[in-house]
């Protein structure tokens, strides 16, 4: 973490400045080229026509690979303070709470739909 | 690389992992030392917005689990006629490495802002907005020949009446947010160009000092875009 004190003398008086994410171009350079074969290996799920629980394993691993990159790298939540991560990136899984009712729900009114109008709208 | 410096009197004391969150959290002070406000407060609204996608997502799925038409294959809908064939998905797959290349561009500026190497830094985040105008352009071209064929929110030629709908809503609202990091883009390259964060000159809106790490929150705002659409193409166009 040398690299963030180059910029310290002239701000050590401010208290909120913090010294920059200063990290080396390379590794932006390999993230994003990271983030194309991540890309190009979702659309060849597509192209390839992989279907199942394959493709949607394959999507899902391929997304969250490039979302865990972009947020960890590219918006540098890696190099910050631990209360910062946890505050930003908890409350999102919660998400997954919502997701479990509304497929409860979506179960149920395709169940009623079916029962009652037979295969209509 | 997980634990930050403290600039203020030294030595951090703060214990690590989850005692120093708990001691963070309680103490009587800003709880997220090392991020200044513009970051923390940038963060919670892409929080926000998180939560803002991911009801769009759910109710998403929630309608197309709970329709007993059949849902229509993206994978064909959104294929284009190109030398004769028809290509799955082609634009866009395009579309998604134009933007991961703007994030790629914007990460590099955020760098070049903190070495203070101001034309590279504007010209990146330039190429940045150009990348994102660009994103835009084919989305107005792919909605075009989407409502040429005749799909509304109402209603589409190949199933599903919701997929209209919710295609409209997701791609529409992500665009918006495209189209002001582009306005917002222009508006920070300008100021880095000019030297404003150089001189600490004061904001026309907020009054305060400039400093380059608005090129970071800026950053924030533009890899949060393009984070939500690995989202929207997993979900919305390969699933």
């Amino acid at each position: 973490m040398s690299e963030t004190t180059a910029h310290a003398q002239s701000q050590t008086t401010h208290a909120q400045t913090h010294t920059g994410q200063q990290h080396p171009i390379r590794l932006y350079l390999f993230v994003w080229g990271l983030l194309f074969v991540l890309s190009a290996a979702s659309y060849m799920v597509d192209y390839l026509g992989v279907q199942s629980y394959l493709r949607w394993t394959l999507i899902l691993l391929f997304m969250m690979l490039k979302a865990g990159l972009i947020v960890a790298v590219f918006m540098h939540m890696a190099w910050e303070r631990l209360a910062l991560v946890y505050a930003i990136l908890l409350p999102p899984l919660l998400v997954l709470v919502f997701v479990a009712l509304m497929v409860s729900e979506a179960d149920y009114t395709i169940f009623t739909r079916v029962a009652f109008f037979g295969a209509g709208p | 690389m997980a634990q930050t410096i403290e600039t203020l009197g030294g030595a951090d004391l703060r214990p690590a992992g989850l005692r120093g969150v708990a001691a963070d959290f309680s103490s009587d002070q800003r709880a997220f030392k090392t991020a200044s406000w513009g970051k923390a407060m940038m963060w919670i609204f892409l929080l926000s917005d998180t939560f803002v996608f991911g009801c769009f997502l759910i109710a998403y799925m929630t309608a197309r689990m709970s329709t007993p038409v059949p849902w229509p294959n993206p994978s064909e809908v959104f294929a284009l006629h190109i030398g004769g064939q028809d290509v799955p998905l082609i634009l866009i797959a395009i579309m998604t490495f134009v933007l991961i290349s703007s994030s790629g561009t914007m990460a590099m500026a955020v760098n070049f802002g903190y070495r203070r190497d101001r034309r590279t830094t504007a010209i990146l985040m330039l190429l940045t907005a150009v990348l994102g105008a660009c994103f835009v352009g084919m989305q107005a071209f792919e909605w075009t020949k989407l409502i040429t064929e005749r799909v509304r929110p109402w209603e589409n030629p190949w199933g599903a009446a919701q997929f209209g709908s919710t295609f409209f809503m997701i791609t529409g609202f992500h665009g918006t947010h495209v189209t002001i990091g582009v306005i917002f883009l222009i508006i920070v390259a300008r100021k880095v160009w000019r030297g404003d964060f150089d001189v600490e000159r004061r904001g026309f809106f907020t009054s305060r000092k400039g400093r380059y790490e608005a090129v970071e929150i800026m950053g924030l705002y533009w890899h949060f875009v393009d984070l939500v659409w690995v989202f929207i193409f997993a979900f919305f166009y390969l699933w």
